[in-house]
Formats: C-alpha cells, structure tokens, sequence
C-alpha cells in the first residue's frame, strides 16, 4: 500500500485513472486556455509592454533596488530578531514564576497581533517623538515592526527546539554535575540550534514576505512599490506583477529548499540526537509560514 | 483618557475585521479541502497541480495578490464581484477572493499533514479485518485525520485573522485601515494601538485556547 488513503491500482482503478487524468487535463487546459484568451481580449501580451523587462533599465532602475529593499529589510529583521528571540524563548522556559510568566505574557501578545500594526505604530512614533530622517523612517518602521512580530514567533521555535532534545541530555548534564546555566549554554543551546535551523530558516519567507506589507502601507521603496513605479513609466500593470510575483517565487522557493535540504541533512546527521523541528512543525503555532502579519502561515 | 475614540466606528472597524474572516475562513476550507483531496488522490495530474499550486500561492506575499485583486483583476480585467458601483463592497469582496485563493494553499497542507499522521498500518489492519474502501475511511483513516487536523487548522485560522488587515492596501475600511486613520490624526500613538492589539488580542486568544484545548484533548495519542 502506498497510501493509506487508497490501495495499490489494479487494472479498473489503472483505467480509471487514465480517464480522470485525461479530463483533468482537458479542464486545466480549457481554464489556461480562457486565461489567455481574456489576456489577448484586454491587450497584455503586447510585446511593448513585456519588452522592457528584457532590457537592462527596468532591473537596474527599479526592480533590482527594490528586491535589495526588500532582501535587505528581511536580513537586517532577522539578524535583530534572532538573538531576542533566544532570549524570550529560554526565559519561557525558566524555572523561576517570576521570568516565565511575564515573558510568556509578552510573547503571546505580540505573536497575537498582525505585524501591520506595530508597523504602523512604529512609523507613527518614529514621525511624532524620534529624531530619525524622513527618508530613512519607512525603513526604520519596517525593521522594528518585523522585530517586534518575529523575535515573539522565533522565541517559540527556540522553546519547540529546546524541548525537542531528548530528557536523557539534561539528565546526563545534572549527572555530571553541571549547573543549570551551564546545561543551557553548553549541552542544549548547542544542541538546539542544528534541530531549529530549519524552522529559522523558513521564518525568513515569513518575514520577506512581510517587508511587501511595510511598502504597501508605510511607503518602503521594497519591490512592490518598485513595481508601482515601475508600471507608471511603462504602463504594463498586469506583466509587471507576473514578474514580481516570480521574483518572489523564486526567492522563497529557494530558501524554502534550502530549509528542507537542511532539514534531511541533520537528520541524518552523525553529530545530533536526530532530533530536527520540521519547518512546518505544528508546535509552532502561530504564523509558521503564513506571513503578511499572519505569520504562520 | 479614552475621549479620543469619539468620532471614530472602532466597533464597526472591527466587524468588518470579523465579517473577512469569517467568510474567507469559509472560503478557504472549501477551496482548501478540494486543494488536499487532489492532493491524496491517486492521479499523478491533480497530485502534480495541488502541489504546483500550493507551492506557487505560498511563496508570493498575500499583499501583492490582494493588491493584484485590486489594480490588475477589478481596473484591468473588469472583474468587480458583482459590484462594479459601489467601491466599498468591491473592495471587501476582491479582499475576500484573495484571502481565500491564498489561505487554501495552508489549509490544503493543513489537511494533508494530519491525513499523513495516519499510519499505513491501520487502514491495512482495517482491510485485514474486513472493511470495504468506503468504511475503511469513514471508521478508521478519516476519524483520526480529523482530530489531528484540529490544531493545524486553528492556526490557519489565526493567521487569517490577522492577515485580514493586508486588506487596508487595498482601502477596505477594517481595524488597520482605521487604526492608520487616527494614529495619524490624533496624539494619543501608544494609546490608540493599545486598543488596537486588544482588539487582535480577542479576536486571535480565544480561538487559539479553544481549539488547542479541543485538538489536545481529541489527539490520538501514538
């Protein structure tokens, strides 16, 4: 049995599938082939309009600045994000009431709150009560915002990571005589970080993901509001999206691969427990790979 | 303290808030439970297509589909929902097309994850003893699926919540919209998004209690 769902085929179910497949394709074929026909009707496969993407001006001026935008704000979010993230988490996991229990306040608000907010909350108090330069603040506000949103998320997959080790770790760390900050430092956290890499990597699509939302909304020049400018020069709304868009495909599509070859090569790994927090693991509540302020997913 | 509140529909920016999520969660199952059943099925085509889709959806941010909806599908394509006229019930109606196309993508793997916590052994115990293909699904495979899907499924549920407020790229006048609104026309920043968070706050917590409590409680415990 190859799935749990269904048996193996047999020569009915072989014949029935070839017929399913078979319509199937005649649907999907009569669904592309009415999306290019409505394409053609409104005049988007003009070659004008898709020509200037061939020609080095239109990556250099806009699109190519805004991707860096974008990969730059998302890079700078998580490399701020990360170490507050490892500090909540292992302070969730305290033993003193006291550290937990606040802590946990904390993260479970700002995990609640879609990241718009805290967007636009530090835009606003960024114009009215800090001295930051008009044309950095949008970039300022970003940042913050997917700090405050990410280090929440990330502190709960340091927390699902710590606690994926095996009992056996810690145990053997009191065994020996360690104390319980030198277990944290030296035997879990070590341990940790190759079984959340692949969940901390995948954050990333969350987060560049997100920098869209503070261009949109706070005026970010990331690639989506380099596309809008982009459109007015040539006036080619609809292949200017298509071509954002794959550029956003591409780029998390290839750090989502990257997380999952992470992924396989520790759990094979000679060096770890074996223990290795899926990307999309559902400990992680919250926004796993949900992203424009939704986070997880 | 709260004066500032006067002259603005917090309440009412909120509803609208609600009434997205309610109708994209909807939206989104639907379209997410034929997304995973193409998924699981044994035709390679409509496995290759679910995969091709969820793949595609997931890796584009859902502000520039929901700007997408707007500058491309209503002023480009016509495509106005029903309400060429009245920009405020398009603007809500194109909000929720996007929601939907994008949230089937997590609730299509949210489905497929708890079918695949189902072990083999059990429907090959299931047809060992006896059971057709319809009651080894309906008694054994399908009731597991669904208490682990629980979980997942909540926090899809979550993220839509608070996904709703891409919606204000678009003018679609819900919680964020309004909070932009007044965050810059009165003094009271800190203040201001207080309320807002509350308001996520609510919206989001209890969900998230319930069903974890319900999908803990339900688990089948390997």
């Amino acid at each position: 049995m190859t799935s749990v769902l269904y048996d193996a085929p047999g020569p009915r179910a072989k014949r029935r599938n070839v017929v399913l497949s078979v319509l199937f394709v005649v649907l999907l074929g009569l669904l592309l082939w009415w999306i290019w026909l409505v394409m053609d009707d409104k005049g988007q496969l003009k070659w004008d309009l898709w020509e200037p993407f061939t020609t080095a001006d239109a990556w250099n001026t806009y699109l190519l600045p805004g991707l860096w935008n974008t990969l730059k704000a998302a890079a700078l979010s998580m490399v701020i994000a990360l170490p507050l993230g490892a500090a909540l988490g292992i302070a969730r996991l305290s033993d003193h009431r006291w550290v937990r229990v606040p802590v946990g306040a904390v993260v479970e608000f700002f995990r609640s709150i879609p990241v718009l907010l805290l967007m636009l909350f530090a835009n606003e108090l960024y114009a009215k009560s800090a001295n930051v330069a008009s044309e950095d603040r949008p970039f300022y506000a970003v940042v913050t915002g997917l700090v405050l949103y990410n280090s929440a998320v990330l502190a709960e997959v340091v927390r699902a990571g710590i606690l994926a080790l095996p009992r056996g770790q810690t145990e053997a760390a009191y065994a020996i005589g360690l104390r319980k900050g030198q277990t944290m430092t030296s035997i879990l956290l070590p341990q940790s970080v190759t079984v959340m890499l692949p969940a901390i990597v995948s954050q990333l699509v969350v987060i560049v993901k997100d920098t869209a939302l503070g261009g949109v909304m706070i005026g970010y020049t990331e690639l989506l509001v380099a596309r809008s400018t982009l459109a007015a020069n040539y006036a080619n709304v609809v292949p200017s999206f298509i071509v954002v868009a794959v550029i956003f495909i591409v780029v998390n599509f290839a750090i989502t691969s990257f997380a999952s070859w992470l992924e396989g090569r520790l759990r094979r790994g000679k060096k770890s427990t074996g223990a290795v927090l899926s990307p999309n693991d559902a400990t992680i509540a919250g926004t796993t790979a949900t992203g424009a302020g939704g986070g997880a997913i | 303290m709260f004066d500032f509140l006067q002259g603005y529909d917090v309440l009412g920016a909120f509803w609208t808030t609600v009434k997205l999520t309610v109708v994209s969660a909807l939206g989104s199952l639907v379209l997410g439970t034929l997304l995973a059943a193409m998924r699981v099925s044994p035709v390679p085509l409509m496995r290759g297509f679910g995969t091709a889709y969820v793949n595609i959806v997931r890796n584009i941010p859902l502000t520039v589909i929901i700007v997408f909806s707007s500058l491309g599908l209503a002023d480009i394509f016509g495509v106005t929902m029903g309400a060429s006229d009245n920009f405020d019930v398009q603007g809500f109606r194109l909000a929720v097309l996007s929601l939907v196309g994008y949230h089937a993508a997590f609730v299509c793997e949210a489905l497929r994850s708890g079918i695949n916590t189902v072990p083999v052994g059990q429907a090959e115990a299931a047809r060992a003893i006896g059971l057709s293909f319809s009651q080894t699904l309906r008694l054994v495979v399908l009731p597991q699926a669904f208490r682990s899907v629980i979980i997942p499924l909540a926090n899809v549920l979550i993220a839509l919540t608070k996904n709703t407020t891409v919606a204000a790229a678009i003018g679609v006048a819900e919680a964020a919209s309004l909070m932009k609104t007044m965050i810059e026309n009165e003094a009271q920043t800190v203040l201001i998004a207080a309320v807002f968070a509350f308001g996520f706050v609510v919206l989001t917590l209890p969900t998230g209690l319930v069903l974890g409590w319900l999908g803990k409680r339900l688990a089948v415990k390997r």
